[in-house]
């Protein structure tokens, strides 16, 4: 009984901090990032579904979400029209269910392998349906997209949703019911057999599983939830383009899900809330958000193999342990130096960008035809590095000691 | 109509050539480590804009010379202090982290390139009619991509089957272990064919930046046309490679081309579809619509029924 009221209290901690997001922060930028963050939860979310939990590297995955997107946006118009007539709340359940008809469709020929194969076809398919896209207009609406009126549907208790806010709220619900089904989807037999399948397909077969069928139903439990992410787009935007289900829309969900922490549960969320955060904050400071981005994401992928999620599981040791405060000091003694150097770079990057003009950064004055500047930054940065390099091996020895396993009990036991 | 038939198979000669270039560098990686390079089209980009660089100083063959040095370089040291590092975490990973490269390349060079188009041209030299054809002129720069293109599948041929380097690099691609044990240092090798085959995209950018532009979405244009090819050819398969870049290049540019469509077929079948019809758009298509669709077309086809392409081998 306990477990599941920890669990559970987990899970109401997490609707707490949906609901009252908007509470703290009601400033009209604000909620438009905690809608853009609720789309990209759930859509990075739904990735993770295939990569992280069934071992199916996509290409296209913003297939799903567009087609879901498209379809919802046509909803919407129809709902003006009164073609039909319900409330707007039930709109990305109408993207999800066009979602899950696509992946029903390409899963039925895509999921026979995983691997490199699957990671092609999902390549070829996401630009097949990106190219048609622009060939048939009357559906895409070309490069202009279709547009679409939120509030002409049947208000829902009174709400008519002309604000962002109402919006928010809405897709708070949703990202809470889509979050809960999908973790209890990897509880399921179904989504512990996708484990099993990811890791080792000719075993799963040996013991009577058909690896095809388990990649196909997290397949289309992926493209069912990509197409919810979809609804809420077109909810919130009112409007899609083409460009919600090419590449680029497919290459951004992997970069989210990836430096989030594949394989962890919450990975996808971390790593959705930063990148739109980068997205939406860092993009106010910087023309250069996007090198940055990619600067970041191959370091993640070099240097941090399984995300920040993954990063601070590998604290679960030391912390289990109660050594945790015995890397505080070494993290630091690193930490500021990686952090200086960071920041000279970036500030030299920032420098060559604007090539001879003044600007600031951080409230600094900087001068790119300034040598001065040059020479400061370059200083900096060499001390920097150097001591990063410096004290490495410290930090080294302390995560080492706060990881080993006790060595003095096992001699205890030996003898 | 003779014409249009004899340009377009000399333009999708072109093409297919240039398409090649990157593909047997590409393969020829795949069939070494086993991952699918997606940074391999930037390689491709990069060439053609160290190119630029180089020619605006020491003119065109300069740039032909040096600019795909830099890039052979450059990829051999990403493979060292990069992808070996990856390569412990397996496939998916270094398969992401080229996915990353890529987008990095391209950030990187509309930041030091900035994200216009590079007025970048071909050799004065070069600028004639090689020769005139119903009225049509072949640019000499054309036949000289098609001669680079030749040579450097001759050379690749021959160093790869007659030499003794080849005859290394062959065994280690099946027999790693076996090499290293008989004395060769077999990491080494492989940066160095990662290097040769970044080396070949670059000499690709640097011959196809004039007459196919240089900006930043070049490698984004032909990226995943090269993917297509690598696997329509049969991963691994330097021949499959060869045969379905000549395929693609002629395919599409046929299909430009060609002015046929859906109408066509209609009124051959006697059909007719009134303008406001809801598949409107599906009856009105032409073939040179569909054109850049067709490699991913044939792409998603060959996976389903010959995942293994033209000339791939048996999966184990």
């Amino acid at each position: 009984m306990k477990p599941l009221l920890q669990k559970s209290a987990v899970w109401f901690a997490y609707l707490g901090v949906l609901l009252g997001l908007p509470l703290l922060f009601d400033s009209i930028l604000a909620i438009t990032i905690f809608n853009q963050m609720a789309i990209a939860i759930i859509f990075a979310l739904s990735y993770n579904m295939l990569l992280g939990q069934g071992g199916m590297l996509s290409f296209g995955h913003a297939v799903y979400f567009g087609l879901g997107g498209f379809m919802a946006v046509h909803t919407l118009v129809m709902i003006e029209y009164e073609t039909v007539y319900f409330s707007i709340i039930y709109i990305p359940l109408i993207g999800g269910l066009i979602g899950l008809l696509a992946a029903i469709f390409i899963g039925s020929f895509s999921t026979h392998k995983a691997g490199t194969v699957f990671a092609m076809i999902s390549l070829g398919i996401g630009e097949l349906v990106a190219a048609s896209s622009l060939i048939f207009v009357s559906f895409f609406g070309g490069e202009a997209g279709v547009n679409a009126d939120r509030t002409y549907g049947p208000p829902f208790f009174g709400v008519e949703f002309f604000q962002d806010v109402e919006i928010y709220y809405l897709a708070a619900v949703w990202v809470f019911i889509a979050t809960l089904f999908m973790y209890l989807f990897t509880q399921t037999p179904a989504g512990r057999m996708a484990n099993a399948v990811r890791d080792n397909p000719e075993r799963a077969e040996f013991i009577g599983y058909s690896a095809r069928r388990v990649r196909f139903i997290s397949f289309c439990a992926s493209g069912f939830f990509a197409g919810i992410a979809g609804g809420l787009f077109a909810l919130n935007y009112e409007f899609i383009t083409e460009e919600n289900l090419n590449a680029v829309t497919s290459g951004r969900v992997l970069l989210m899900a990836y430096i989030g922490g594949l394989g962890y549960f919450i990975g996808p969320i971390i790593g959705a809330v930063i990148l739109t955060l980068m997205n939406s904050l860092l993009s106010n400071y910087t023309e250069l958000w996007m090198l940055y981005l990619g600067i970041m994401f191959v370091l993640t992928v070099l240097f941090l193999p399984r995300g920040f999620a993954g990063f601070i599981m590998m604290h679960r040791t030391a912390w289990i342990r109660g050594k945790l405060r015995s890397l505080l000091l070494p993290y630091l003694i690193t930490g500021v130096p990686a952090l200086l150097f960071a920041t000279a770079g970036v500030a030299m990057i920032e420098m060559l960008h604007h090539e001879g003009e003044a600007f600031h950064f951080l409230g600094l004055p900087l001068d790119s035809a300034n040598l001065l500047h040059w020479l400061l930054c370059a200083v900096v940065a060499t001390f920097a590095y150097l001591g990063c390099k410096r004290t490495l091996p410290q930090l080294q020895e302390a995560w080492e000691s706060a990881n080993a396993i006790d060595e003095a009990g096992e001699e205890r036991e030996r003898s | 109509m003779l014409e249009v038939f004899i340009f377009s198979t000399l333009n999708g000669l072109v093409t297919g050539l240039l398409l090649f270039m990157l593909a047997s560098g590409l393969t020829l990686i795949f069939s070494m480590m086993g991952v699918l390079n997606f940074a391999h089209a930037s390689f491709y980009m990069l060439g053609a804009y160290f190119a630029y660089s180089i020619s605006l100083h020491l003119g065109f063959w300069a740039g032909l010379i040096f600019a795909p040095l830099i890039v052979g370089l450059l990829g051999a040291e990403i493979e060292r202090f990069a992808l070996r590092r990856v390569h412990a975490h397996g496939h998916v990973a270094e398969l992401v982290f080229t996915f990353g490269l890529a987008f990095l390349i391209e950030e990187s060079v509309q930041f030091f390139w900035g994200p216009d188009t590079k007025n970048y041209q071909s050799p004065d030299i070069l600028d004639f009619p090689l020769f005139t054809l119903f009225g049509q002129e072949f640019s000499a720069y054309r036949g000289f991509m098609i001669a680079i293109s030749v040579g450097i599948f001759v050379g690749l041929y021959y160093v790869l089957t007659r030499s003794r380097i080849g005859i290394i690099i062959q065994a280690a691609i099946t027999h790693p272990h076996t090499v290293a044990n008989l004395g060769h240092n077999v990491p080494f090798i492989f940066m160095g064919v990662f290097g040769v085959g970044t080396a070949l995209a670059g000499v690709a950018g640097v011959i196809a930046g004039p007459v196919l532009t240089t900006f930043p979405g070049m490698a984004v244009v032909l990226g995943s046309i090269v993917f297509v090819i690598v696997v329509i050819g049969g991963l691994g398969s330097l021949g499959g490679a060869f045969i379905a870049s000549l395929m693609i290049g002629l395919l599409q540019s046929y299909a430009i081309a060609s002015n046929v469509g859906m109408p066509d077929l209609l009124n051959l079948l006697g059909l007719e579809f009134s303008r406001d019809h809801p598949l409107t758009d599906l009856w009105t298509l032409t073939l040179p619509q569909v054109a850049p669709i067709l490699p991913f077309l044939l792409l998603v086809l060959v996976l389903i029924f010959r995942p293994t392409g033209i000339a791939g081998k048996r999966e184990q």
